[in-house]
């Protein structure tokens, strides 16, 4: 009995620990009305990637509002409907009244708690289902992939460029396509060598995908991944890099040019705003350059120096319309016309995009 | 050229599961099933990244790395050993542990870099003959000094096993502690021995990762290989060498698609994750056919010694 009771015991102080490694809550202020805003994280906050944007933005909104709103953080989410359910309970019940959800997997339990939870604001990041209590928002990160592409097609060499991607969802494909035309309006000679590793963050494994592609002949990478492992390779090797999600200018200046960036203080300003000032409402916010939700980071002495120049021209056009980046005639890998010229595409056919586009090496599966 | 290439980037990734899964064997010779290896690797990779950070020392690094793990293990053996608590839920919960002291010391550290000694001091070196054999010189003499230790560390295992009287003991115990305690070993003291000696071999396989295999501190860098160990034990039978063979089998499926999808191989990705697992219920099955006491598990597997029980 005494020996069970230890057992017992000894799992129980483990799994105390464990929590208190892994959660936190963050406190900016005790006052009495300040309002309680909830932020779901797929990874760690400090992954250096995806959550670590979102966590940045957090923490400048907070810093924006003063002391009129306390947040209430939960890391390592996994996307899964009961433990979204259960972190959002959770959350409401420290008086949480915005919950935001910052991955594409979190959609169907946000969903379900937006039903049990009519008082409750939730705010679901890269997601499609909408309540009247649940709003959606996501950034055209495919205007700085484009851009992106712009110098990675310019400082190849070899003409091959690698790409290491989480996994073939629209968002991914659209990201990798928009790149691809970036670097077609440089270099029409170069490809881009996509691999799929099938994981948002595994370091150990986005190396070795980054690996095999250098080891096949690509001399510049870019990445759909949170960690900064694709760009750890391309350093072994002596190789270029544009980074994503977060600057690594100082962690990795010997590789990084650039990178498409997130920003999300200004959106979640706005939106915790507009709970304090009771207007509220569900939305569905795909926000661009302009908005300065999404942005090229910037470009570092490493890259080309006609890049800067041709970035400018690019990022103009797409600031005033002139440019709209998914513009036929556009040819998927087998020659087939998606997007047939002149014309641009629906905003379903992007949100459902499945297909690559001609100068794409790699299969969608 | 490109099969080399491969052929040697399988060794590295097998390299961190070879580490747990000889530290793994000596502990379930001795009759205790550790399945705290994933933890034991996250409190090896996390104090060994932070020892090499502070230190700049490789050997610190490394033998820090080594002592922690061995620390690790020592949480289980006392309960296992001298509290007698159940193997399994104890390992479970070694596990659950070892992720959060992970995760827990290791937040002040993501992001940060390798020191340069370390990097260059784990550096692939080209032995000199052996590195020039054809083929064969570049997939294995062509690595890390961690990897070389590695290899020696295979040999020293299967001589400690099989050709010293420690071995036969510890063996013994794993089979039967009854006798082994009537013929005067002592039971407890060999037990605590090989589990420390577990837990310092996963501390080394999960610094592997974090030293040598990744050179900025990421969250979480063991990230499920703890698991693929245990089952990598059962695949080699309990033999050290076997389990190199098996290491570098799991290591290249776990980066074989990576290799494949560039030729428009239409095979998923899942199913090369899947395919140690695979093989691991066939080996299991195959070992159950032919009821060769070698290759089974120590009888006492799993099983606590009371002495009182005798």
């Amino acid at each position: 009995m005494k020996k069970r009771l230890g057992v017992i015991l000894v799992v129980l102080a483990m799994i105390v620990v464990n929590v208190a490694g892994c959660s936190s809550t963050e406190t900016t202020s005790d006052t009495r009305d300040v309002i309680k805003a909830g932020f779901i994280y797929v990874g760690p906050a400090d992954d250096g990637g995806w959550s670590q944007a979102h966590d940045q933005g957090r923490a400048k909104m907070v810093e924006n509002l003063g002391g009129k709103v306390e947040t209430i953080v939960k890391e390592n989410v996994p996307e899964e409907k009961s433990a979204v359910i259960s972190t959002i309970r959770d959350m409401v019940d420290q008086g949480a009244t915005i919950i935001f959800g910052t991955s594409f997997g979190f959609m169907d339990g946000m969903a379900e708690a937006a039903k049990e939870f009519p008082d409750v604001k939730f705010e679901h990041c890269s997601g499609y289902t909408t309540a009247d209590n649940l709003g959606t928002y996501f950034g055209k990160i495919e205007e700085p992939r484009y851009l992106s592409g712009i110098v990675a097609g310019l400082a190849t060499k070899s003409n091959k460029i690698a790409y290491v991607a989480a996994m073939p969802i629209p968002e991914v494909i659209r990201g990798i396509n928009a790149f691809a035309l970036g670097v077609k309006s440089v270099n029409p000679d170069a490809t881009i060598n996509v691999s799929w590793t099938n994981s948002w963050y595994d370091p150990t494994v986005e190396k070795a995908a980054a690996e095999a592609l250098i080891q096949q002949g690509c001399d510049v990478t870019a990445q759909h991944q949170d960690s900064t492992a694709t760009m750890e390779a391309a350093r072994e090797a002596g190789k270029l890099s544009i980074g994503y999600d977060s600057s690594a200018a100082t962690s990795l200046p010997e590789v990084y040019m650039t990178a498409p960036l997130w920003d999300f203080s200004g959106y979640y300003t706005d939106r915790v705003q507009a709970v304090i000032d009771g207007t509220w409402t569900s939305d569905q916010y795909w926000g661009g350059m302009n908005d300065g939700i999404v942005l090229l980071d910037t470009i570092t002495a490493l890259a080309p120096g006609v890049a800067q120049a041709q970035v400018d021209t690019a990022t103009k056009a797409i600031k005033d319309g002139s440019l709209i980046i998914f513009t036929g005639e556009l040819k998927d890998q087998t020659g087939t016309v998606r997007v047939t010229a002149g014309s641009a595409i629906t905003d379903e056919a992007q949100l459902s995009m499945d297909w690559f586009v001609d100068n794409v090496v790699g299969t969608l599966q | 050229m490109e099969i080399v290439f491969f052929l040697s980037a399988a060794v590295k990734a097998g390299t961190c599961l070879l580490y747990a899964t000889l530290g793994e064997i000596i502990s379930e010779k001795v009759g205790h099933l550790n399945l705290g290896v994933e933890g034991m690797m996250q409190i090896g990779a996390v104090i060994g990244f932070i020892a090499g950070f502070t230190s700049g020392n490789p050997y610190i690094a490394v033998l820090c790395a080594a002592l922690a793990g061995a620390a690790g293990a020592m949480i289980y053996g006392f309960l296992t050993v001298s509290l007698k608590s159940n193997q399994v839920v104890t390992g479970l919960a070694l596990t659950i542990f070892g992720i959060g002291f992970a995760a827990f010391f290791g937040k002040a550290f993501v992001g940060k870099k390798v020191p340069e000694a370390i990097t260059i001091f784990f550096q692939p070196v080209k032995l000199p003959f052996l590195g020039d054999i054809p083929f064969i010189g570049n997939i294995f003499f062509n690595q890390s000094v961690y990897v070389y230790f590695s290899y020696f560390l295979v040999i020293m295992v299967y001589i400690y096993l099989y050709k010293t009287k420690w071995g036969l003991n510890t063996r013994m115990i794993g089979e039967n502690p009854v006798a082994a305690d009537a013929s005067g070993i002592p039971v407890d003291r060999y037990k605590y021995f090989n589990i420390a000696i577990c837990g310092a071999l996963c501390g080394l396989g999960g610094a592997f990762l974090s030293l040598v295999y990744i050179s900025i501190f990421p969250v979480n860098v063991v990230g499920g290989r703890g698991w693929i160990a245990v089952a990598l034990v059962i695949f080699a039978m309990w033999n050290p060498g076997k389990a190199m063979l098996g290491a570098y089998f799991f290591g290249a499926m776990d980066i074989a698609s990576f290799w494949l999808q560039t030729y428009n191989f239409p095979v998923s990705i899942y199913f090369f994750n899947a395919l140690p697992y695979l093989a691991t219920v066939f080996v299991l099955v195959f070992t159950s056919m032919r009821k060769h006491k070698n290759k089974k598990e120590p009888a006492w597997l799993g099983k606590n010694y009371f002495k009182e029980d005798r």
